[in-house]
């Protein structure tokens, strides 16, 4: 049990021996998101994604809260749990802590996680349990018809909002790097090749890992991400974030000012060696965090990718670990000896 | 000198002082050695919220009573024969409990001009006629330590520190209590200060030799050891019994246990005690709040764990949402409540029985959950079997209520026979229930329990979907048919109404009680001791006590009727009362006190003995 886990994320997830298609990982439930939404985008990619990882589909476990994202595992032919809402993260908690057998899917929104389950989800990122934790960010509540979400723009006129939101938004990837997360990415529900190639690496990833997806609600807060789609643009704004790569757009790139933060600067006219290469394993969260500030509201440029992946020991290893020691010190535990421990006297 | 010896059937000493004094400590070990001498006893610790009120204040005073006696005995006793006052405070605090001629032990080092003033004491009650109606020791405790500890190579505070170990043996001479253990354990608690423990266990002999040899006390006492039923005995408290019965429903059932817990008094011993044994596979993990304490627990009985989440009110009140989704996805999980004083913070460290409505009902939609309640501090062990038996058998949340007064109360506890215990192993799905060999029904139901099948991931072929949202009957699929609704709502009430729980068993020697007293959980020891007093006074009651509130036991109504009048005591403002009127029609007779504190047997022997005199 003490040999390392890290990134080896489904290390103890038993392997499927039949080959799988997207088929296998479709439930029989009609799906029933409004036409258009970007969930349906979601779902198709992580349903495809599934069989590239070969595991067993009885092992697999999708856990929601509550809101339209969190509908996602009746549509899962693996298990799966649509618990209430905001206690996804603790409900998963408790499943990956005591099943490392188990590879954990967390769906959750914007309001789910940020707002009314914002304690479970900085908690299960700075805990560190094998979890995978995708976060469907709309930036407005679809199910309950449209108030502003936590991650809404201030001014955001929705029916709760008439004349626009006053509180400021958070910034979710900002948020995970705060809460000592130890696998932060960015992606989006339109580019499925993105998408999947992050969830490759959040899957590899032994730990909680944080998985912001940009989705389009288009019945409430239609086109919120419209740059970032947009082809005569999203190629100027998007900040690809690799791994031993410089930060640039097609026309963008990241430059560290002498203070040692970061700016976005035009990429021409930049020395090639100024730019920022980008270093997703180091240990020092401020660079990510960094990362993480160069967003504004209005998309003048965006990092996707995956900001921050350290290694660090996961908390339902370290529990197996204490589980393992305490038997092998003492010996795995009998009733008669716990009752007899401490001071006993016979009588008769 | 010799000295006179008395033989008597039973003391009820309490042991105050400053928080600081260590006066739980000496309680415990004044018990332990009484336990070992063979004494039946019962405790109860009494200390502030605060974890160092201001030294020498009222709000600081610490205090722990131990009954003790050659018979079996019920309850800590309702007032002390011999109170151990540490300081002035712990004296002003607890005169009032005192009856007259009680023994007063009283410290007078610590009866300095400040310390009286501290507490609104003008001139030394020691030393003027204040208490003339008790028997006062006056001993210069704190000195007479300090001289005892003159070749000790320790500083002056620690020595005044041992003036507790003094005390005990003073009290342990007076009493003849058996001292070997009370050394070995100063030894092993101090062992890595060898100096201090070496000092410790001097003071405890300095104090036991006082007593030998000095004027102060020219009589001491014996009690016979109690005749009780032949075993093997150790005295527990009531939290550790129900730590140790979680262990056991663990062992018993084969499940691995997961606690999800919060720390909150006076339920966190419970924690503490549970991570202590992960040897026996047990996972404690403190969350982040109370609902990631439950949510936890339930998440981990989905995987198959024996789930389990521990607090007291206020804690249950946040986890209530996630207990209505054990209901709807029909769930084992085991929520024990260890009730405090409320509403709202209310007193932590005191005792109420005041969550029995919150337990039955605090929760959204009809959503039934059973409740166990045990009724002495060893019953906690069994009380926590059942309630894993329960929620095991019909896959259902349960509530254990245990108070803060099991909780920290003690008693001896003869162990039971390992191979006694019950066997609550179940068994998981493990493979496609449907009609057509290959579609799984998670909500399909044993016929006789109405429990559905408990799928757990891992297993192939049974792949299913769960969640707060309403199930249609069988399938589990998501379900918004009115009719379908109906059903299981309805369903769900079956099955918790269903629950096979014992008869009510009814105490009445003779059978020719007209009054029946009624009670539930921890009153069960004052009441069945006001019982016998009015027995032994020629009175004629009958006694019942319930352990499961829901479902009750089906003769509840038949035990009910029998009787002219139905005498039901509780701390609380008649929570029982009420369920018992709307569901039987019979008009039980309430009586209520919500002081934090448990009943006194003879406040409830007159009790009794209006209603049976009343017509
Ligand atoms: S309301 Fe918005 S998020 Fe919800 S299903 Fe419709 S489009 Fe999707």
């Amino acid at each position: 049990m003490t040999e390392s886990l890290n990134g080896k994320g489904l290390a103890l997830v038993p392997k499927s021996d039949a080959k799988q298609t997207m088929k296998d990982y479709k439930s029989d439930q009609e799906v029933r998101w409004c036409p258009g939404c970007g969930d349906y985008a979601i779902l198709a990619a992580v349903q495809s994604f599934m069989p590239e990882l070969g595991l067993r589909r009885e092992n697999v476990v999708f856990v929601s809260g509550i809101g339209c994202s969190s509908r996602f595992p009746y549509y899962l032919n693996t298990y799966g749990f649509h618990s209430i809402h905001g206690r996804a993260p603790a409900i998963a908690t408790g499943l990956a802590a005591s099943r490392p057998d188990l590879s954990v899917w967390v769906i959750t929104g914007d309001g789910d996680a940020l707002s009314i389950g914002g304690n479970h989800l900085i908690h299960a990122l700075r805990r560190n349990v094998n979890l995978n934790i995708l976060l469907f960010n709309n930036r407005i509540y679809g199910l309950t018809k449209g108030q502003y979400s936590p991650t809404s723009e201030v001014g955001k006129i929705t029916k709760s909002t008439p004349m626009g939101s006053l509180d400021k938004p958070f910034n979710p990837i900002s948020l995970a790097i705060g809460a000592e997360a130890s696998f932060v990415a960015r992606t989006i529900d339109s580019d499925r090749k993105h998408l999947q190639s992050v969830l490759r690496e959040a899957a590899a990833h032994r730990g909680t890992s944080l998985v912001e997806i940009y989705q389009n609600c288009n019945i409430f807060n239609d086109n919120a991400f419209e740059p970032l789609k947009d082809p005569e643009v999203r190629d100027n704004i998007t900040l690809r974030l690799e791994h031993g790569q410089p930060i640039v757009s097609a026309v963008k790139a990241v430059r560290r000012r002498p203070d040692g933060s970061l700016e976005v600067v035009d990429r021409d006219g930049v020395d090639e060696s100024e730019i920022v290469v980008h270093d997703a394993h180091n240990p020092d969260p401020s660079v990510a965090f960094a990362l993480s500030r160069l967003d504004e509201p209005w998309f003048a440029h965006v990092p996707v990718g995956v900001f921050r992946s350290v290694e660090r020991p996961s908390y339902d290893h370290e529990m197996s670990v204490q589980v393992e020691a305490a038997k092998s010190e003492r010996g795995a535990g009998t009733l008669s000896d716990l009752l007899m421990s401490g001071d006993t006297w016979r009588i008769g | 000198m010799t000295k006179q010896v008395q033989q008597l059937d039973r003391v009820i000493i309490r042991f105050a002082g400053d928080s600081g004094d260590g006066m739980q400590l000496t309680g415990d070990r004044f018990t332990a050695e009484t336990a070992s001498f063979g004494n039946d006893l019962s405790t109860l610790p009494n200390f502030p919220a605060e974890i160092r009120a201001p030294a020498g204040t009222l709000p600081g005073v610490s205090s722990f009573q131990l009954h003790f006696a050659d018979h079996d005995i019920l309850t800590p006793g309702d007032a002390p024969n011999v109170l151990v006052a540490m300081n002035p405070a712990a004296l002003k605090a607890n005169l009032g409990d005192l009856p007259r001629g009680a023994d007063i032990i009283a410290n007078t080092d610590e009866f300095t001009k400040r310390n009286l003033q501290k507490v609104g004491y003008t001139t030394n009650p020691l030393e003027d006629d204040t208490l003339a109606e008790w028997r006062v020791h006056p001993v210069p405790l704190t000195s007479l330590t300090v001289t005892a500890l003159d070749n000790f190579d320790i500083s002056k505070k620690d020595a005044e520190r041992a003036k507790n170990m003094f005390a005990l043996g003073l009290l342990s001479w007076l009493y003849h209590r058996p001292v070997d253990a009370t050394v070995k354990f100063l030894e092993s608690k101090f062992a890595k200060k060898p100096d201090i423990a070496k000092a410790n266990v001097a003071a405890f002999n300095a104090g036991w030799n006082y007593g030998e040899t000095t004027e102060a006390f020219s009589v001491s006492y014996e009690i016979k050891p109690a005749k009780l039923t032949p075993g093997v005995y150790r005295n527990i408290a009531g939290n550790q019994a129900l730590a140790y019965g979680l262990i056991a429903a663990s062992v018993q059932s084969k499940l691995p246990l997961f606690l999800g817990s919060y720390p909150i008094t006076p339920a966190s011993d419970i924690l503490h005690e549970l991570s202590k044994h992960k040897r026996f596979g047990i996972r404690t993990f403190q969350a982040e709040d109370e609902i990631a304490g439950v949510g936890a627990a339930l998440g981990a009985a989905f995987g198959g764990a024996l789930g389990v989440t521990t607090t007291s009110g206020p804690g249950v009140a946040l986890k209530a949402e996630t207990v209505g989704l054990a209901v709807m996805t029909e769930l084992p999980l085991i929520l024990v409540d260890v009730q405090r004083a409320g509403p709202s913070t209310g007193m932590p460290t005191k005792t109420e029985q005041t969550d029995l409505l919150m337990a039955m009902f605090g929760r959204n939609g009809e959503s039934p959950v059973p409740i166990v309640a045990p009724s002495t501090p060893s019953d906690c062990f069994h009380a926590a079997i059942e309630a894993a038996r329960i929620a095991l058998k019909y896959r259902t949340p349960v509530m254990l209520l245990s108070d803060g007064y099991l909780a920290n109360g003690s008693e001896p506890w003869r162990l039971p026979e390992i191979d006694e215990l019950p066997d609550i192993s179940v068994e998981f799905a493990t493979e496609p229930n449907g009609e057509d060999g290959t579609t799984f029904l998670p909500y399909k139901r044993d016929p006789q329990t109405l429990a559905r099948p408990w799928a757990v991931p891992g297993t192939p072929g049974i792949e299913h979907r769960i969640g707060g949202i309403e199930k249609a009957d069988g399938s589990g699929n998501i379900s918004y048919d009115p009719n379908n609704h109906d059903l299981m709502v309805r369903l769900r009430q079956a099955k918790v109404d269903g629950i096979d729980v014992p008869d009510l068993e009814v105490d009445d020697p003779d059978g020719e009680a007209r009054v029946l007293v009624l009670g539930w959980g921890s009153t069960y020891g004052p009441i069945a001791a006001a019982v016998r007093r009015v027995r032994k006074a020629g009175g004629k009651v009958a006694q019942a006590h319930l352990r499961h509130l829901n479902p009750l036991p089906a003769n509840t109504g038949d035990v009910l009727r029998a009787y002219d009048k139905v005498l039901l005591p509780e701390i609380n403002l008649g929570q029982l009362a009420l369920l018992l009127r709307a569901r039987f029609l019979v008009d039980v007779i309430s009586y209520n006190r919500v002081r934090g504190l448990p009943f006194k047997a003879e406040e409830l022997a007159g009790v009794i003995q209006d209603v049976i005199d009343s017509d």
